[in-house]
């Protein structure tokens, strides 16, 4: 295929994908936004007028970057896990094998799929967030890099877990037994210098409190880590896990007999 | 010489249980050919296709499409080809047009191109009213023709259709066998076929290959295979029942009703030499047809023998 073959093929791919998460918004837009109304009500309006002040911001501006974080991790990798295993459930995913499209183009457009829909939501729940608290952004490019970056690996994570699962089951493991209590200990709710030096150590391996905590810096300039190294590791998780999945649709994991 | 269409030399596929499905196969398929691939369920017809679609990975083995190695440049080789599967394999919640738009994408076709030859296609094969409707409000007939839409929407020189007229109602099978010859014949689309219905392949094909237990048994024309057929049968509708069947000298006759018989007529004999020894007995025919497709007698008596010969071989290994 020519450059502009590509274009033209990974533009459909992601305009597909924008269609059908935008088409089922009820399922995919609308749920976020709801539950995130309900931790900015309960969380930060009801128990965090009684916390009061957290590294020295009010508690509903502390949570609001980690909880913009949880919806873009979320839906990023939900929508890939799920929209590419109904193209394997459904079989439609051979549309796309009998193509002369590289592997990389599917993998690329799914990923921007998600991405959109990650970064979709995080901007209704921004959005939603201004009802609640008002927000200046300290460093608009890092905010904007760590969230485009943090989707873009999460929607790799779900492409590889879409490849792998085998049915409906398997594309929600990981979601609830996985990402949802490491981004509750990622520290959304709470800094870990509050909690004692042993299990601030044992935060320090997870990988979601250090995106949460660059967000979180670049939003309100405070952060529980050095940025620059957690942009690093986000940049090579990213790299590592997409020539991962490159390698397993080459292969046919999944997908091939 | 032209480059085959299809070229295809020791295939082999051997899949993670140790099942050989294809055994070293050989094939040619003519551009411009209309090429039937018959045989029993798993006989290895749609690992055949699969591995050209590139849905399945061969073990061993070339693959050519007009003479492009599928190990070197797939994407080039896959530009000359268009698939209809067995299965419905398009997601049932989009809307028509946009199945076959989406697939023209993934070939590099831009919308302004891809737009015009989608809505020639839908109104060919009468879907064009059906466009904008979600495909799962198809009728399983409809969703057939979508996917040849689909497998057309970018121009392929080789379309490959895989039982496609499984569970099609007659009318439109025969609408749908219309549409093929005409995209052969006029646009000189080579289609390669799978089917169960032998009718079908001697109707519409030149050329046939049968595919047994992961190897070719046989590959040669329809008009050819047709003349090794040495017994037809016909079932003969008589004018009056009759108590017993009539005995014709150097033919075989059966009764199946009080008015219907069976005549068997080998090669070499005439029809006209039984009807006036019936004539001569006083039975009076008025009608009469193949008890069976011819092309399905000799499939069936090809695959017997061939699965006769599997089962030797495998007691003399045993044995051994």
């Amino acid at each position: 295929m020519n450059p502009r073959q590509i274009l033209v093929s990974l533009w459909t791919l992601v305009v597909k994908e924008v269609r059908r998460f935008t088409r089922i918004w009820p399922q995919t837009l609308l749920p976020p936004s709801i539950t995130m109304t309900m931790y900015f009500i309960i969380f930060g309006n009801l128990i965090g007028s009684r916390i009061g002040e957290m590294d020295g911001i009010s508690y509903m501006a502390y949570i609001v970057p980690g909880l913009i974080m949880m919806a873009v991790i979320t839906n990023s990798y939900s929508n890939v896990a799920s929209s590419f295993f109904s193209n394997k459930f459904q079989r439609s995913v051979e549309e796309m094998m009998v193509s002369p499209m590289p592997n990389w183009v599917i993998l690329a457009g799914f990923v921007l799929g998600g991405m959109a829909r990650g970064l979709g939501v995080g901007l209704i729940v921004t959005g939603v967030s201004f009802f609640f608290t008002e927000m200046t952004i300290h460093h608009p490019l890092v905010t904007l890099g760590v969230v485009t970056m943090t989707a873009a690996l999460f929607a790799i994570g779900g492409f590889i877990n879409a490849l792998l699962a085998n049915k409906f089951d398997d594309i929600s493991i990981v979601p609830i037994f996985v990402l949802t209590p490491l981004t509750y200990l990622g520290g959304v709710f709470y800094s870990i210098n509050m909690l004692p030096e042993f299990w601030q150590g044992v935060s320090m391996a997870n990988p979601i409190l250090y995106m949460v905590n660059a967000f979180r810096y670049g939003i309100l300039g405070v952060s529980d880590i050095p940025v620059g190294g957690a942009l690093l590791a986000i940049a090579a998780f990213i790299v590592v896990f997409f020539v991962m999945a490159l390698w397993m649709l080459k292969r046919g994991k999944g997908i091939r007999s | 010489m032209a480059e085959p269409a299809l070229s295809i030399r020791g295939l082999t596929k051997v899949y993670g249980n140790g099942f050989h499905a294809l055994k070293g196969i050989d094939l040619d398929v003519p551009e411009g050919d209309f090429f039937a691939l018959l045989g029993p369920n798993g006989a290895g017809k749609s690992t055949t296709l699969g591995v050209v679609c590139s849905l399945v990975q061969k073990t061993a083995g070339k693959v050519s499409i007009y003479g492009i190695d599928i190990d070197r440049d797939f994407a080039r080789a896959k530009y000359h080809l268009g698939v209809v599967p067995q299965e419905f394999n398009f997601s049932q919640f989009e809307k028509v047009e946009d199945i076959i738009l989406a697939q023209a994408g993934y070939y590099g076709m831009p919308l302004r191109e891809a737009k015009p030859r989608c809505n020639q296609l839908l109104k060919d094969l009468g879907l064009w009213d059906k466009r904008n409707g979600p495909a799962r409000m198809l009728s399983g007939g409809m969703k057939r023709r979508l996917m040849i839409a689909r497998a057309l929407i970018h121009g392929p020189r080789l379309l490959i259709l895989d039982e496609p007229t499984a569970g099609v109602d007659i009318e439109l099978r025969r609408s749908m066998w219309e549409y093929m010859r005409r995209i052969n014949r006029e646009e000189g689309t080579t289609i390669i076929l799978t089917t169960h219905y032998l009718e079908e392949a001697e109707s519409l094909c030149r050329n046939i290959a049968i595919i047994n237990n992961g190897e070719i048994v046989k590959n040669t024309s329809v008009r050819s295979l047709l003349t090794e057929l040495d017994t037809e049968t016909f079932v003969l509708d008589l004018a009056e029942p009759i108590e017993q069947a009539p005995m014709l000298e150097g033919f075989e006759v059966g009764q199946v009703e009080s008015a219907q018989l069976t005549l068997s007529v080998r090669k070499g004999q005439r029809l006209n030499d039984a009807f006036m020894q019936l004539s001569e007995q006083g039975v009076n025919v008025v009608s009469m047809r193949n008890r069976a497709n011819r092309l399905e007698e000799l499939f069936v008596s090809m695959v017997e023998g061939d699965n006769a010969r599997v089962r030797e071989a495998a007691k003399a290994e045993v044995q051994s």
